[in-house]
């Protein structure tokens, strides 16, 4: 094995980072060759927390296997049932009520800024600022006790159902939106002054494992990382689902591609988020919560896609049916696969604590990178 | 009115009245020891809770609060956890130099203890050469650190190690431009006449701006010269793990932390020597009544409360700023802090050739 060696033929050292290591967010293993300090490859191992979901998908019901999903991304999980409940639903061509519509909208962008957060914690953590971790769970925390009020679950909700959501919202959760929306507001120039305005943070970040608009698109980058490359690619903008296209947002585009830019992309996808959950929590229609399905539900035979924007990128659903009650295959593209394999690109030439912030920058979530 | 003084004035007469000189230098050797030994304990104790707590005020949380009076028993708890764990010693180390690596740094730190002075008259040892000795000492525990990067065996130290010796030896070169620039204007190393220099008004406020400058990059270079955040190159939790020490446990990690916190004491306590006229109180030149009221305080209390509030700074630099990057910190010091020292220094001795300090 590598790690016996230590070192290759040129000289370099070659070091394992992970599968056990403080920023690598989870059981993620790069085998990093080093020249001196300076990184010149980057190989990441995967399949430490592979749990083959795409093969226990077909052995569920379409009710069940969303929910399995939950555990991918877990810091998105209620996006990722979306985005699966959506392609049962196209399946079965049920419509669903505008009441579900806005409440799915909602919970996505919550959790989307639960993520964000969460992220922003670590990045800083990752650059070696301890304290705005701590800053950023305090607002978390609002998010995932209105989660629990409505969903009774704090991480993985599993709120989802074909057709709508399970049940309606609790009674508090537009009071409590509303206080969490105005607190984090409030809390926003907190983070500035803490981190983005940092000196010491810009020069980190700055053209810092930059990449390309071109090496973006073919690295197959989605998200925040590739809109920091300029790339034009948030789902809710290009194919609507939902709400979406009713509601008045930005896609945040920077161009320089390097860490900075995607921190600031990040930066600018919470306060679009706020904007949403603004146009939407008051305006929340009267009516169902749930379309009328049938208990046993059968997909036709065929071929049904469907993807949304998780935290970080675009998810993909494909699920093939062959006219039976569980899935014949599911497939799911995960926007942190890609987004890592772009990391060998960005971190060459850099030093060993770039490597660490651009990872902080691509938000990994390993689970959602091995399934 | 009790004063640490009268204490160590009325052992030492004790000791040379009743006892032959020999056997009372050795006496005093003897208690030294214990102090510096005392002082050490208490140090790591009480600067290990001060971070927590200063660290969990600063993040939103209420910090250690449950071991002992609101806490405080809480680090005699985690060292009392250190003592019983086992110091395990890697397979591919080098034995002896990394079993020696802790003690380095420790001894130097102790060292250092010698020439501050704690109080009026309270010195260990008020050598003539006490700043050149501060600077040369505090180099020795580099040599601890890259021992200890090296013998580990793992190539996680042997980066932290590396880093932190480029670090300390680049740093060394801004802390003694701006200690000399203080030795510029006093006209002596000893710091007894350095402070004795501070009586009617501290270096910080009579030396201008240069003395301002100076004390700045004091506080920067002292910050890289004991590995704390943002400068923490050698730890680099994110990056290294916990660099040129990831292999340690038990008691010989604890000196290293220990060291690091006697380290910071003492750095804290020379720039408040230097530029705040250590034990000196707050005096103003011509100002008499003033100068008495002041003196009431004792002079113990004002070397604490100025040395515990540079630590407090430095601690408030690591819970707040993210870190630098190896070749970033390399920079700061070559491009910036040292041509700036340098210009600093020739400003001083113009200042201080023409007389225009107060």
């Amino acid at each position: 094995m590598l790690e016996e060696v230590g070192t290759n033929t040129e000289g370099d050292l070659i070091i394992n980072i992970g599968p056990q290591h403080p920023s690598t967010h989870g059981v993620l293993h790069l085998v990093i060759t080093l020249h001196g300090e300076t990184v010149k490859k980057v190989e990441p191992h995967l399949g430490y927390i592979h749990r083959s979901i795409e093969k226990m998908c077909e052995s569920l019901s379409y009710r069940q296997f969303i929910y399995v999903t939950s555990r991918m991304d877990y810091l998105s999980s209620h996006i990722n049932n979306h985005a699966c409940a959506l392609a049962v639903e196209k399946g079965l061509q049920v419509e669903v009520p505008e009441r579900a519509q806005v409440i799915r909208v909602l919970l996505d962008e919550l959790t989307r800024l639960a993520s964000h957060q969460l992220w922003w914690g670590a990045m800083a953590m990752d650059v070696g600022a301890i304290t705005p971790f701590f800053h950023a769970f305090r607002e978390r925390e609002m998010i995932n006790d209105i989660m629990e009020e409505t969903c009774g679950a704090r991480l993985t909700m599993n709120y989802m159902v074909p057709g709508g959501v399970m049940f309606d919202l609790h009674p508090n959760f537009q009071r409590k939106v509303k206080e969490f929306v105005q607190f984090f507001r409030s809390k926003f120039d907190e983070y500035d002054e803490l981190l983005t305005g940092n000196i010491i943070f810009q020069e980190r970040t700055k053209g810092v494992g930059a990449i390309s608009k071109e090496m973006a698109i073919s690295y197959g980058c989605t998200g925040p990382v590739a809109r920091a490359a300029g790339v034009s690619c948030d789902v809710r903008k290009l194919n609507p689902y939902e709400v979406y296209h009713k509601l008045q947002f930005d896609e945040v585009l920077q161009t320089s591609g390097d860490s900075y830019a995607r921190y600031l992309v990040r930066m600018g996808e919470m306060k679009q988020s706020l904007s949403i959950i603004d146009q939407l929590i008051d305006n929340i229609p009267e009516g169902d919560f749930q379309a009328k399905t049938k208990a046993v539900l059968k997909l036709p035979k065929g071929e049904f896609y469907s993807m949304v924007e998780t935290a970080r990128g675009e998810l993909g659903v494909y699920i093939v049916s062959e006219g039976g009650m569980t899935p014949y295959r599911i497939k799911f593209r995960s926007p942190g696969f890609s987004n890592l394999s772009a990391l060998d690109h960005m971190a060459r030439g850099a030093k060993i604590g770039d490597l660490v912030a651009i990872m902080g920058t691509l938000d990994l979530v390993i689970p959602d990178i091995d399934r | 009115m009790l004063s640490i003084e009268k204490i160590t004035i009325a052992i030492q007469e004790a000791l040379y009245a009743n006892l032959p000189e020999f056997i009372a230098l050795l006496a005093q050797f003897v208690l030294v020891g214990i102090f510096v030994i005392s002082l050490f304990a208490i140090l790591g104790l009480v600067l290990v809770f001060m971070e927590r707590k200063v660290s969990a005020y600063m993040q939103i949380r209420v910090g250690p609060n449950r071991v002992g009076f609101k806490g405080t028993a809480q680090t005699l708890a985690d060292t009392l956890k250190l003592v019983l764990k086992e110091g395990l010693t890697p397979d591919g180390a080098d034995k002896f130099l990394f079993n020696l690596a802790p003690f380095i740094v420790m001894i130097g730190a102790m060292l250092l203890m010698a020439p501050i002075p704690f109080a009026r008259n309270v010195q260990i040892w008020d050598i003539n050469i006490g700043v050149l000795y501060i600077s040369a000492v505090s180099s020795i525990s580099v040599i601890g650190v890259l021992m200890a990067g090296w013998a580990s065996n793992n190539k996680y130290s042997l980066i932290g190690a590396m880093r932190s010796g480029a670090q300390i030896v680049s740093y060394e070169l801004s802390a003694g431009l701006s200690i000399i620039s203080i030795v510029i204007l006093t006209g002596s190393l000893q710091l007894s006449e350095i402070i004795a220099s501070q009586e009617n008004g501290w270096w910080i406020f009579k030396g201008h701006i240069p003395a301002l400058i100076a004390f700045v990059i004091f506080i920067i270079a002292v910050t890289a010269e004991t590995n704390r955040a943002p400068f923490d190159m050698a730890e680099a939790e994110s990056e290294l793990t916990a660099g040129f020490h990831t292999e340690y446990s038990g008691m010989r990690f604890a000196l290293f932390f220990l060291a690091e916190y006697v380290n910071i004491f003492i750095a804290c306590a020379i720039g408040a020597t230097l530029f705040f006229g250590g034990w000196m109180p707050f005096h103003i030149g011509g100002w008499t009544e003033f100068n008495h009221m002041m003196d009431y305080i004792p002079s113990s209390i004002w070397f604490i409360g100025k040395t515990f509030f540079l630590i407090f700074v430095i601690m408030w630099f690591r819970w707040t700023f993210p870190r630098l990057r190896i070749d970033q910190l390399l920079n700061l010091e070559w491009k910036y802090l040292l041509p700036i020292s340098l210009i600093n220094v020739l400003l001083m001795t113009i200042i201080a050739i023409m007389g225009w300090h107060f």
